[in-house]
């Protein structure tokens, strides 16, 4: 062995609690599990709810007298502030994490390869539930979001570059009026499109004109997001375009946009994820048909949100399954949306 | 910064280096007249009147916020990008005013270039097509793109650093690296002048050094102006220099002319304060 007194230094971590230093904190760990235990026992309280409020407290106490011991009282003051916002974190996961669970708990029997490739035109709502499925409905939401974006993004990304780029009269107008639109109730998009386009006029229901109503309540987050994305580009991009004899536009096509382009398609996958999942805009527009229709323009279209509605309120066992099943592959969808625009716009360079 | 530099050594700096001025092939330069400037009603520069003769390279120096960066931003146009802007006089290249009416203003940026202090590569685009991106936006034509992204390249003395990874990202290069770049792609649209503000402000001292190389070698072929904070800079490159200051009033040109009697023979007290480092 080496015969030098000083050995090499190993590597550490001195930062980290040794063990013995951890003994209070398993103390207090088994006070407030004995605690919640006696407040359930013993008082009014019941239940996950009664539990949870009853852990909060005793957390928020026991922590803080244990670094108050150590620390002092600053300490233990940062203790009970540190444990009451984590639990609000936590109380605030609670209602996503319940629906999730519900959803695939519920929504899971309803699931079988022909519910994708089958639709509920011959299939009754008291069928079992390998019959029937909710290509009208998958088929429907696709187009329609299809058309939808096609109407909303031109539109919307035009007008945040109007805001950006150009800065010309009515800039803060346009831009209160898009804010506004934000706000628009869904139901009222629905509602629009039905007085000026079908009510009187003698035209059916379908799913352009749902598509319509979709785009109202899209363009806004479309026209938001890609401003604020815009605004995200340097000035100093801008001007080392037109330093060297650029005009505006051939600045803002080549320069701008392009340096833009992933944030550009977040706000176009966001605006999606809004519209995935309305309700509202579409019973008045689409008709809501059982049988699967690719042609928008003709004839009622079906569509996941409505479908989910339409099976629940028939009321069998059956017909609530598969509403279970479609708000599964639902949310599913509007998740893969959001991590894919996360995702997306995190590649920034 | 130069601070408490000798006027002795920074004009003996100068002195090494003096040059006649004046070649007619590069056209007859660029000259400002009376020139004023405005942000809304706060009037920045005052009755600046300078001559920049082609082929040479000019030093604007002076304090922060003297308007050295507002004034070399009237000489292509640039300044009128902020809305409240508004100026006075006459900039003439080649004997033509640049802001008379009918004059296209993308035509006069492709003439007089201009490299900007922070390196500003466009993000989307890889080096090589940073270099020849000017070509793409002001839409002109060129036979052999490889040769002129080379010819730039070489330039700006960055050819051997990127010759292997031209399809790199521009934001993949150092600082000193892009604001190299930044010069290559100024180079490929040809101008007769070209403007800098402030180049090696965000750089280190080696980088600065490759620059100023780059910006003596430039100046055999076009008309440089240069705004520098860094006075040993402005003696080791320039063949003319102007002071600028502001002192409470809208900034004005103290005194301008050859950069080594500048440094050595101030006919300005404040000029002789500055250039010693006993302010700013």
């Amino acid at each position: 062995m080496s015969t030098s007194v000083i050995s090499a230094p190993k590597p550490q971590k001195p930062w980290r609690p040794r063990p013995s230093s951890l003994v209070p904190n398993y103390l207090g760990v088994l006070v407030i599990l004995l605690g919640v235990w006696a407040a359930i026992e013993w008082t009014g309280l019941a239940g996950k709810l009664g539990a949870f409020a009853s852990a909060v407290a005793l957390t928020t106490v026991v922590s803080a007298v244990i670094s108050g011991m150590q620390r002092g009282k600053q300490a233990a003051k940062n203790s009970a502030v540190a444990s009451l916002i984590t639990s609000g974190a936590i109380l605030a996961l609670f209602p996503v994490v319940s629906i999730l669970g519900t959803v695939l708990v519920r929504g899971i029997d309803g699931i079988y390869v022909g519910f994708f490739t089958t639709d509920m035109g011959l299939a009754s709502v008291n069928d079992p539930l390998n019959v029937g499925g909710i290509l009208h409905a998958i088929v429907g939401t696709a187009l329609m979001i299809l058309i939808a974006t096609l109407v909303s993004v031109p539109l919307g990304v035009s007008t945040a570059i109007y805001l950006t780029e150009i800065r010309g009269p009515g800039t803060r107008l346009i831009r209160f009026l898009v804010q506004a639109m934000s706000g628009v109730p869904s139901i009222v998009a629905g509602l629009f499109i039905y007085s000026a386009l079908i009510a009187g006029s003698g035209r059916g229901f379908n799913g352009l004109f749902g598509a319509f109503a979709l785009a109202i309540l899209m363009l806004p987050t479309v026209a938001r997001t890609a401003e604020e994305v815009l605004l995200l580009i340097g000035e100093d991009l801008r001007e080392a375009g037109l330093a060297l004899g650029a005009t505006q536009w051939r600045t803002v096509a080549m320069v701008v946009v392009p340096a833009a382009k992933s944030g550009l398609i977040t706000a176009v996958i966001l605006g999606i994820a809004r519209i995935a999942g309305e309700t509202a805009p579409l019973l008045f527009t689409t008709g809501g048909g059982d049988t699967t229709n690719l042609n928008p323009v003709n004839g009622v279209m079906g569509s996941l949100p409505f479908a989910i509605w339409k099976a629940l309120i028939s009321g069998s066992a059956e017909s609530n399954a598969r509403a279970w099943a479609s708000i599964l592959v639902l949310l599913i969808l509007v998740m893969v949306l959001f991590f894919s625009a996360r995702r997306l716009g995190k590649v920034r360079r | 910064m130069a601070e408490n530099v000798k006027p002795s050594s920074l004009a003996s700096i100068a002195a090494a280096h003096t040059r006649t001025p004046g070649k007619s092939a590069l056209g007859t330069g660029l000259e400002a007249r009376g020139v004023h400037a405005w942000f809304g009603k706060n009037h920045v520069l005052s009755d600046i009147s300078l001559d920049f003769a082609a082929g040479t390279v000019t030093a604007l120096i002076g304090p922060s916020g003297c308007g050295k960066s507002t004034f070399i931003r009237t000489l292509n146009r640039m300044h009128e990008f902020i809305p409240t802007a508004a100026m006075a006089g006459e900039v003439l290249l080649d004997g033509k005013d640049i802001y008379a009416s009918g004059v296209d203003v993308t035509k006069i940026r492709l003439k007089i270039g201009m490299v900007f202090q922070k390196p500003n590569p466009f993000p989307s685009m890889t080096i090589g097509e940073n270099v020849l991106s000017g070509l793409k936006l002001a839409q002109l034509k060129q036979s052999n793109k490889d040769e002129l992204m080379e010819e730039c390249l070489v330039r700006a003395g960055l050819w051997n650093e990127v010759k292997d990874r031209l399809s790199a990202h521009g934001g993949s290069l150092s600082g000193g690296q892009q604001q190299r770049l930044c010069i290559a792609r100024s180079l490929a649209v040809n101008p007769q002048v070209l403007l800098m503000d402030e180049p090696c402000s965000a750089l280190d001292p080696g980088s600065t050094l490759r620059i100023e190389e780059t910006i003596r070698e430039l100046s055999e072929t076009m008309t440089i102006i240069i705004v520098t904070h860094n006075m040993q800079q402005a003696a080791r490159i320039s063949d003319y220099t102007a002071f600028f200051l502001a002192d409470g009033h809208p900034g004005l040109m103290v005194e301008s002319g050859p950069t080594s009697e500048i440094f050595s023979n101030p006919k300005d007290k404040r000029t002789e304060n500055y250039v010693t480092g006993r302010f700013g």
